[in-house]
């Protein structure tokens, strides 16, 4: 085997690992997946009649004349960005709990490939990512969103949260390493679940006050829900596509150099 | 268990290293030979662990060489990993998984293939004495176990050279035995082992060559007959019950040294029967009675005050005056 095909194997290998742990021990798991689902529900049933009244028109559902129901498709975008953060503060937890633990310093005196250790996080919680998407989008489907996206529209919306999920768990992952507690590690990654709210996530960002408003769309979080949004439920999103990619693309190249020289740097306890 | 190396297995010159203004290792210099067991021995903070990270990869030096089977440590820190491995002070094992999974995952790691990976964890569990609770998460196996699995866990690959860092620390006596009794049969099959103790029981009974860490410095290196031969002898302790009692002990034994107020005299010697039974006798015919006697044979603290000049102040110390 060459040096590609024995990082690859390496990597398997510690997803395997991270998989085992998720099923083991699946309370990190269950709230990771449980609290966007909560939130959507508390933003629709307790928020959604009041907020999707003063969406004016931006939903699809406005012109039926249900507000909730214009809320839910307004906010499940939003909330699927929320999703991901939920996720990433797993990660943070679980790359801090590893890193302080002894079999990390085992890995780094074996001859195995430098980023594995890492890659089996990102790939573990991309597959957490998935599922908590998944569930996510089936209690909004059982909600009543009806998402207007055809295959193509599917795949773009695929394409996009696994780019942004990348990226967010790569710095997730910077995140858990650069303390050296996991208290701290899971206090890191809490802008993550804010700034959708500072941004499209919840409300349009034209009912912000100036400097608010200013701050929200250009966000790097706006454009992506724009997008998301857009290919969901058909709502013009302009060039935010490019520009949400270019964020992905940008957070996960920065976040990965990060992590990687953290990896190198981190000695042992 | 063959490499084309010839010459020393581990080689180290002028290694140093430094937190801050805390000098941790302050140029050592050492060579251990193929197939031998090479033991560290010093205190708590001497920089023992220090020297294995550095030896293992996982931090770097600030200045010396550091050969291994002749790789360079900085340049081929890979080849070094190939070669090498090791279990360190605290648990190195994965605690949500179990055991096996343990095994298997190095197995995996080391590219072993499937079945050869399985087997291996088989044989090193039954070695180990794990095969009942091979299928337990490792959270619930007690310090022995969790060392056992630790170092079962390290010979997976079969390296070739095996860092163990105090291995013994905190384990029951019988535990203790195991270990050493596992070290034994490694050093049997061929692999050069790199130990540290904080016992010189320990370095007695395993090692070839032992190296004494004080500072960061080495201040004595040899095989244990060696080192011994520094350590001035033992001796023996005696306890009267009243100070006239010592006075008369003391003008007759000549002793090295007397404390009034402990009512204790100390005189040299190893405790051998018959000089113990003499002195008894000179004691008994001259009418003084003796309290209490111990005889105190060499140990890590007589090997620091002779070589060092300040005792091992890391180690309770026995209360002598």
């Amino acid at each position: 085997m060459n040096a590609l095909a024995y990082s690859f194997s390496d990597s398997a290998t510690m997803l395997r690992r991270q998989l085992r742990h998720m099923v083991r021990y699946p309370s990190l798991t269950f709230i990771v997946v449980g609290m966007p689902v909560v939130f959507l529900l508390l933003f629709v049933f307790v928020f959604g009649g009041t907020l999707g009244a003063g969406l004016g028109g931006v939903a699809r559902a406005s012109g039926t004349g249900d507000s909730r129901a214009a809320y839910l498709e307004y906010v499940t975008p939003g909330i699927l960005i929320m999703t991901l953060a939920a996720v990433v503060q797993g990660t943070a937890i679980s790359v801090a709990m590893d890193m302080t633990g002894g079999v990390v310093a085992r890995f780094r005196t074996m001859s195995i490939s430098r980023a594995s250790v890492l890659t089996g996080h990102v790939l573990g919680s991309m597959v957490q990512a998935a599922i908590s998407i998944a569930v996510l989008l089936a209690v909004a489907v059982l909600l009543g969103f009806r998402p207007s996206a055809g295959p193509m529209e599917w795949l773009g919306v695929i394409g996009l949260l696994a780019v942004a999920s990348i990226a967010l768990i790569w710095l997730a992952v910077a995140l858990g390493m650069v303390t050296n507690s996991v208290e701290a590690a899971s206090n890191l990654p809490m802008p993550l679940i804010l700034l959708p709210f500072i941004g499209s996530g919840f409300v349009p960002t034209d009912s912000m006050p100036g400097p608010l408003k200013l701050f929200a769309e250009y966000q790097p979080f706006t454009p992506i829900i724009e997008t998301l949004r857009g290919l969901l439920t058909g709502t013009a999103f302009g060039n935010d596509g490019l520009i949400a990619v270019a964020w992905c693309v940008a957070v996960a190249a920065v976040s990965y150099t990060w992590a990687m020289r953290l990896y190198e740097r981190h000695s042992v306890h | 268990m063959t490499t084309n190396h010839t010459g020393p297995t581990i080689q180290v010159h002028g290694l140093r290293k430094s937190y801050g203004r805390q000098v941790v290792l302050d140029g050592i210099d050492f060579e251990i030979a193929q197939g031998t067991v090479f033991s560290m021995l010093g205190p708590n903070g001497a920089g023992k662990t220090t020297t294995v990270q550095i030896l293992s990869t996982l931090i770097s030096p600030d200045d010396g060489h550091v050969f291994v089977e002749g790789h360079d440590l900085s340049r081929e820190p890979d080849a070094v990993r190939a070669a090498i491995g090791v279990t360190g002070q605290f648990s190195a094992t994965d605690r949500f998984l179990t055991g096996e999974e343990n095994l298997v995952l190095m197995a995996d790691l080391r590219h072993m293939g499937k079945r050869e990976g399985r087997r291996r964890a088989a044989e090193l569990l039954d070695r180990f004495d794990l095969a009942e609770a091979a299928g337990k998460p490792v959270s619930t196996y007690s310090g022995g176990m969790q060392r056992r699995l630790d170092l079962a866990m390290t010979l997976v690959g079969d390296p070739r050279i095996i860092f163990l860092d105090e291995p013994t620390a905190g384990l029951d006596p019988r535990s203790r035995r195991t270990m050493w009794q596992i070290v034994r049969d490694l050093v049997a099959s061929g692999v050069t082992i790199f130990l540290t103790t904080q016992y010189l029981e320990e370095a007695d009974h395993l090692a070839d060559r032992i190296a004494v860490l004080d500072h960061g410095k080495l201040v004595a290196q040899g095989t244990a007959a060696e080192l011994k031969r520094l350590v001035p002898g033992g001796h023996i302790s005696l306890q009267f019950t009243d100070a006239a009692v010592l006075e008369k002990a003391a003008l007759l034994l000549k002793p090295t040294s007397r404390d009034d107020e402990a009512l204790t005299l100390q005189l040299p010697g190893g405790g051998d029967v018959r000089s113990l039974k003499s002195m008894l006798d000179r004691l008994a015919e001259a009418g003084i009675e003796v309290d209490g006697l111990t005889v105190h044979t060499p140990d890590l603290d007589d090997v620091f005050l002779a070589l060092t000049g300040h005792p091992d102040t890391t180690q309770p110390q026995e209360a002598i005056a």
